[in-house]
């Protein structure tokens, strides 16, 4: 930085070279405030998707920057939500950035006391193994009077309506095709 | 050397500060007769500007857990429950209770016991407990109105003793003021609080020193600093956003527009239309609030359309900018410190050279 | 509305800057009361009373859109001389049986049509498997010829039945039973009425915590035919609009993850009624019915190629034979009941928490305790998930963590950023949501992990010849994968599947109507074809609102078909014509020979109004030019439901199944057919007729707060949303405050027969006492959100409510309840459990205890 440069920066020369001699506002402006702007404009990409709280379908946008979400707020475009959030959609960075959020697959042992970690390709492997050996089972062919079943009453599910229809038709599909019926979500609750 | 005018009275700001061909003054017109109270701007505001959270305390002031202005809350939802004479509305349909079998408010006693609570929001002043709760209880049968600098007090409306049979309950985002004359920025010493081209008054984090001098001069009691860091903060009106030609944060999601954003100007006078139309539809109470240019701050950058007296809100109903008389003291002190300031200046360029 | 669902409401802020007038009708002065002209405080649970009286005022006062009555709805259908009303049988319809707490439907026929009714057996299955829900798109049989009377003055006519019925529900009877004062109900009619007809509509809506009571269905409907009294539906500006909560929960029932559906609403077999393809198909397409789903056959088809793909043939019945059978009632609440009792294996949970979220919280956590697995896939950790570990009952000591057997899996989910896909919201309409980032850790999506279950599962039984395995391995379970690691199914070829295609080029369907039933298409969701039209995905338009009307077509993929708005034929008259210009909206061009307007025509695009069917005429052919409910088994809106409806034709008022309140109109206390459960381990308090009510002598109910998500895995979990309700509390008036001494922000605890939970007290004006018959009702109020995770902790309100469900849809009563309210905090560990059992004890309900169903000719017992 030259000499110039840096007095041309410097808030009590520009205050008292300037057009803003008590030093209230241009002459004040620090080089972070100079610089400022909104992190939305610099984002390396941003994805038009909907908010995952209520089903009113408000219209949102997504701003990545290296990998991250850095801001989600509503879709101007939308007709439904005419870019507006509700305080649950404002706080949709939070939900998806949350520290909190549990990235790690835990395992509780029967009669155990504590979490565990686990492997995720060997928990979808105990899981494949554990309702393989429920239906088996509890497995009915045939009533009574030998009209088919074809099920089992051993597998339950609950959950859905936060899901996405491609999700939910896998889920039915598979479920259905292993005999499992007690399939539900919220909509019944 | 400033006019008279730089201290008091009606001015645009950002030129006054120096900005050649500034932009129109923007600002924010927040017009509580829609606000729903969903809060959706307190969680925007945090959600932009990476303020933390303020604590988890129940505060018991009707749906209002933020408590007030903060540093850690840039804009604050108020509640106010209020047992209202008349129907209310502007409308000439039954008051919300008639034909119950109620007995007296409670909303003056709650408010007397939610007084009492403190947030600690991690920071200072932060919002504390009323000082004397008891005091202000002893006021609540007490005619007439007396300001005690937060809502949920003693408040017109709260004295009724008779069955309730009407009901009014008033929600408000408040905000900072983002005055003509700033309090704040005109007693900063270091620079840190600066007007932006837009009018607007922005604390810069990168030079606040954290000497606290501007919490006293807000004539709003808004601004407001962190313990942790000592620095001061408040809304920037999305200083960052507004100069990508964004709209803040909190505007942007208001789901019913009771938060508008835009040129001042502009703002001003679609409030004027706005309280006209309310007053025709027999909505008598709505007055605006801090939009008037002859006012004792020079008119605010923030207004509001009220729906009732300022107090009841928690705002102040003349505030009057704390440096109203600056312009004096500077005259004694000013060639002081100029002269001081050259001083730096040139001790500074010789140490560089 | 602008607690639940803020920015929907904006269009009421909008409609009321622009002169509309705003009614709520609320048990407690909510946030939407705020902003409304005029507030109506009501009883919970007596909203059919309320609605009934509106519909009284406007058949009385003959405000009915008589053009639009007597075209397109049933109001001149002639009923069965059989037919007797609760108001002959003090509360019941004809056809009850005690035995089975069911009805034979025979009576409710139309006239001539006494053989079409449902068997009480029949009606006993259809409670059992909760057939009620496939009609959310699927009108029950009936024939297309029924005997009418067009001057509506036929006693046996629709509309003089309705008439008589609503004849007692009064604007005294709606205040006694509502608390609502008689102007205001009145004020609230006149709107209504005055707001309808040629130049207006009115719109209803609700939020579906009108489903959550013992007559749930029943409520919903009564606003139906209110609206169809007064020309509300299938117009702009009308409507009955459920305001649901969750994302996708539309999405969820269309393609539904519930037990007695397929999806397209397409029932799930059941055993002795589908035994056979045949049975199934015809038992969906009713052959002599008229309408829609006279093609369900096609559906049907479709879906099983898009299940078992080449391995669907006609030859083997397109693979029905794989498909599981129903036998009763394998909903949620039964399955939990049933995990109790040892006899369900393991559980998946996917984003849901019943732990905090479903009815009888205690019951929920004590199935959990006793199964052998349990997998929970969520973002946070839920209750759920640590219901060993620390829930409410590891307190009390009824679950021990070293005796806990539960083996517990936790899969951390991705969120709606990390990954792609459609929701469907409430109002039909499916967006798609593009991927922003790739999910962190081991966060995956549900399209991950059930594509990779099944691929393991199938690998593990690969070459079986068990029977049981060939549903298994016939499946069609080939998808593309893509993303960063190159495993995750592709949404897109999914959604592709849903909505179906040719399948010996490919080419993506249309519309539904290109579906054939001979196997040469294959779709997932007949409903949902035309998502995928032309190879594009529908669902990703995002025109701007800006550049479209106001319909917004260009937006996103509604269903049916594109439509916007159902029914909107009704939004022309019988000739075709807008019923004016204000409300023109769908119209016939006669120059073009063609239906055309803003929206997609819900009919046929060239049936001219003039239309009329030959002589026995079935299917789509069978509807008339002037029928515009076209999935109808005769094309009508039905003011009178003669089937598809267990408990009854009309609403009735019901108390709910926990009052104190004995039932002001008729002897029959509460829904007769009601759902209930009774064990030792699911209490309901006492009611009249029966003794000790004041135990429990308040009115509660439960709901959302804006600033938190139902059961808080969402909100409890984030420090924004939890710093603005940060604690369970409890709403109280200041008259009850001042009967029980509750003190502002103190403590208190409340009291039902299966739980006792603490909660801080707001003394507010919000909530009134009600006059009901001659005595005050105290009405208390709580958020649901709060459980033992999070950010901010609390008890759960759904832990003091039980079970007992509305029999058409098997949703459980959770909106109203009674309760006891006491200042301070509930005790804990052991003495809690002696505490509840001490108010068990006073209310009667020792072991052997039975709530009784049928109370009209109970002796009523002396105050005690």
């Amino acid at each position: 930085m030259g000499v110039r440069t840096w007095l041309d920066h410097w808030p009590v020369y520009r205050q008292l070279t300037g057009t803003d001699p008590l030093g209230r506002g241009e002459a004040a402006k620090s080089e972070r405030s100079r610089s400022l702007t909104a992190r939305t404009e610099t984002a390396d990409s941003m994805a038009r998707s909907v908010c995952p709280y209520c089903a009113v379908g408000c219209g949102q946008r997504i701003f990545v920057k290296d990998g991250k979400v850095v801001q989600i707020e509503g879709d101007p475009d939308s007709p439904i939500s005419k870019g507006r959030l509700c305080p649950k959609g404002s706080a949709s960075k939070s939900l998806v950035t949350s520290d909190r959020r549990q990235q790690k697959v835990l395992y509780r042992r029967p009669y155990g006391t504590r979490w565990e970690e686990l492997d995720l390709d060997t928990a979808m492997s105990m899981i494949a193994d554990r309702v393989l050996a429920a239906r088996d089972e509890t497995w009915e062919d045939a009533d009574e009077d030998g009209r088919p079943l074809n099920r089992t009453l051993g597998i339950s599910s609950l959950g859905g309506a936060t899901l996405d229809n491609e999700e939910n038709y896998l889920i039915k599909k598979l479920f259905t095709a292993v005999g499992a019926i007690q399939i539900e979500n919220q909509a019944r609750i | 050397m400033a006019g008279p005018n730089s201290f008091y009275g009606p001015l645009d700001p950002a030129p006054d500060a120096g900005y050649v061909d500034a932009p129109p003054r923007m600002g924010f017109f927040t017009d509580t007769s829609v606000c729903i109270g969903c809060k959706a701007c307190e969680v925007a505001c945090k959600e932009w500007n990476l303020v933390p959270d303020d604590g988890f305390n129940l505060l018991g002031t009707s749906y209002d857990n933020t408590g007030g202005l903060t540093a850690n809350s840039w804009r604050h939802v108020a509640f106010i429950e209020q047992p209202a004479a008349g129907s209310g509305h502007g409308t000439d349909t039954p008051g919300a209770f008639a034909g119950m079998p109620t007995g007296p408010s409670a909303s003056a006693h709650t408010a007397v016991v939610a007084a009492g609570t403190s947030q600690d929001t991690g920071t200072d002043p932060g919002v504390p407990a009323a000082p004397d709760a008891l005091a202000a209880a002893a006021t609540i049968t007490a005619p007439g109105t007396q300001f005690l600098g937060m809502p949920g007090a003693d408040l017109p409306g709260r004295t009724m003793d008779a069955p309730r049979s009407d009901f009014r309950w008033l929600m408000m985002s408040n905000v900072c003021k983002h005055c003509t004359h700033a309090g704040c920025l005109d007693v900063c010493p270091t620079g840190a609080l600066f007007r932006t081209e837009f009018g607007t008054v922005v604390v810069q984090e990168d030079i606040c020193n954290g000497c606290g001098y501007c919490i006293p001069a807000c004539p709003y009691g808004v601004i407001d600093q962190r313990k942790d860091d000592g620095r001061a903060w408040k809304c920037t009106l999305c200083y960052d956003r507004i100069g990508d030609g964004l709209t803040p944060a909190c505007a942007k999601a208001c789901p019913t527009e009771s938060i508008q954003y835009g040129e001042l100007d502009e703002l001003r006078s679609r409030a004027a239309h706005r309280l006209e139309k309310l007053h025709e539809q027999g909505v008598a109470e709505a007055r605006l609030y801090g939009h008037d240019p002859n006012d004792g701050v020079g008119g605010d950058g923030a207004f509001f359309l009220l729906l009732d007296e300022p107090e009841v809100y928690g705002l102040p109903p003349d505030p009057v900018v704390t440096t109203r008389d600056l312009p004096d003291m500077w005259k004694r002190a000013g060639v002081a410190a100029l002269a001081m300031a050259a001083t730096i200046v040139v001790s500074f360029a010789g140490r560089r050279r | 509305m602008a607690e639940a669902h803020p920015v929907g409401f904006q269009y009421v802020v909008e409609a009321k800057n622009r002169g509309a007038k705003v009614i709520h009708i609320d048990p407690r002065f909510t946030r939407t009361s705020a902003l409304a002209h005029s507030y109506v405080p009501v009883r919970a649970g007596a909203d059919i009373a309320f609605l009934g009286g509106v519909i009284n005022y406007i058949l009385g006062n003959e405000k009915d859109f008589r053009e639009y009555v007597l075209s397109y709805t049933n109001a001149s259908m002639l009923v069965n001389e059989d037919f007797k009303d609760t108001e002959e049988l003090d509360g019941l319809f004809s056809g009850y049986d005690p035995e089975l707490n069911t009805y034979d439907q025979s009576s409710w026929q139309y006239l001539g049509q006494q053989d079409e009714g449902q068997e009480e057996g029949e009606a006993h299955a259809d409670r059992e498997t909760a057939s009620g829900l496939e009609q959310e798109s699927h009108g029950p049989p009936v024939p297309a010829d029924v005997p009418r009377d067009p001057t509506l003055q036929d006693p046996r006519c629709v509309y003089q039945v309705l008439k008589r019925h609503y004849a007692r529900y009064t604007p005294e009877v709606v205040e006694r039973v509502c608390g609502v004062p008689q102007d205001k109900f009145l004020e609230v009619c006149e709107a209504w009425t005055a707001n309808s007809g040629r130049e207006r509509t009115t719109a209803l809506v609700y939020s579906v915590g009108w489903t959550q009571h013992s007559v749930g269905v029943q409520y919903i409907r009564a606003g139906a035919i209110i609206q169809l009294l007064l020309g509300n539906m299938g117009r702009p500006g009308g409507g009955v609009m459920a305001l649901r909560g969750h994302a996708s929960i539309q999405g969820s029932t269309d393609i539904p993850t519930l037990f007695n559906l397929l999806p397209g609403y397409l029932p799930m077999p059941h055993h002795s009624q589908h035994e056979t393809y045949r049975q199934w198909i015809d038992a969906i397409r009713h052959p002599e019915q008229q309408g829609f789903w006279a093609n369900a056959e096609s559906y049907a088809v479709n879906l099983l190629k898009a299940y078992y793909g080449e391995n669907a043939t006609k030859d083997n019945d397109f693979g029905y034979g794989w498909l599981p059978r129903l036998t009763g009632d394998h909903g949620t609440y039964q399955q939990v009941l049933d995990m109790i009792d040892g006899k369900i294996k393991g559980y998946f949970l996917l984003g849901q928490n019943p732990a905090v979220g479903s009815a009888h919280g205690r019951a929920q956590r004590l199935g959990m305790a006793n199964l052998d697995w349990l997998v929970v896939r969520d973002l946070f950790m839920i209750e759920s998930a640590t219901f060993w570990k620390d829930g409410p009952e590891v307190a009390t000591g009824e679950i021990v963590p070293e005796e806990c057997k539960t083996e517990v899996f936790f899969l951390p989910a991705a969120s709606h950023a990390e990954k792609e896909g459609t929701f469907t919201q409430t109002q039909r309409m499916l967006q798609w949501r593009e991927k922003a980032v790739e999910p962190p850790g081991d966060c995956r999506s549900e399209l991950w992990f059930f594509y990779h279950l099944g691929r393991i599962m199938r690998e593990r039984r690969a070459g079986s010849i068990d029977k049981r395995d060939q549903g298994l391995l016939n499946l069609a379970w080939d998808y593309p994968l893509h993303g960063e690691r190159g495993d995750e199914p592709s949404a897109e070829a999914v959604l592709k599947e849903i909505n179906g295609y040719e399948i010996a080029t490919g080419r993506p369907l249309s519309a539904f109507t290109e579906m054939k039933p001979d196997g040469s298409t294959a779709g997932g969701c007949w409903i949902y074809t035309g998502v995928y039209k032309d190879g594009v995905n529908q669902a990703a338009r995002r025109k701007p609102r800006t550049e479209q009307d106001w319909v917004a077509r260009e937006w996103g993929w509604a269903w049916p078909a594109d439509r916007r708005t159902l029914y909107n034929r009704a939004s022309a008259d019988p000739e075709g014509r807008p019923w004016s210009e204000r409300k023109k909206y769908v119209w016939w061009d006669e120059d073009a020979g063609e239906w055309t307007g803003y929206d997609v025509p819900d009919f046929e695009k060239t049936k001219p109004p003039s239309y009329r069917p030959p002589e026995g005429a079935t299917g789509v052919e069978a509807i008339s030019g002037d029928d515009p409910f076209i999935m109808q088994g005769d094309g009508k809106g039905w003011l009178y439901a003669p089937s598809g409806l267990i408990d009854g034709p009309m609403p009735t008022h019901y108390e709910p199944a926990e009052s104190m309140i004995r039932n002001p109109l008729y002897g029959q206390q509460a829904n007769p057919t009601r759902k209930v459960y009774e064990r030792s381990d699911n209490l309901t308090n006492p009611s009249p007729p029966e003794r000790h009510s004041e135990v429990y002598p308040y009115v509660f109910s439960t709901s959302r707060l804006t600033e938190h998500h139902t059961a808080g895995g969402m909100s409890r979990q984030l420090a924004y949303l939890s710093e603005l309700q940060p604690e369970m509390f409890v709403e109280v008036s200041p008259e009850l405050a001042a009967e029980r001494g509750l003190e502002h922000l103190g403590w208190a605890h409340i009291v039902t027969a299966r739980a006792a939970i603490e909660a801080r007290v707001l003394v507010t004006d919000r909530l009134t006492p009600l006059r009901i018959e001659d005595r005050t009702v105290h009405q208390i109020w709580m958020p649901y959100h709060w459980g033992g995770e999070g950010l901010v902790t609390g008890d759960s309100a759904n832990d003091l409510i039980g079970i007992t469900l509305d029999p058409n849809v098997l949703i459980q009563e959770s909106k109203v309840g009674t309760c006891d309210i006491r200042p301070g905090r509930r005790p804990t560990g052991p003495e809690l459990l002696a505490y509840v059992q001490g108010y068990r004890d006073r209310a009667g309900l020792t072991p052997g205890h039975r709530t009784p169903i049928l109370t009209t000719e109970v002796d009523e017992p002396e105050d005690s």
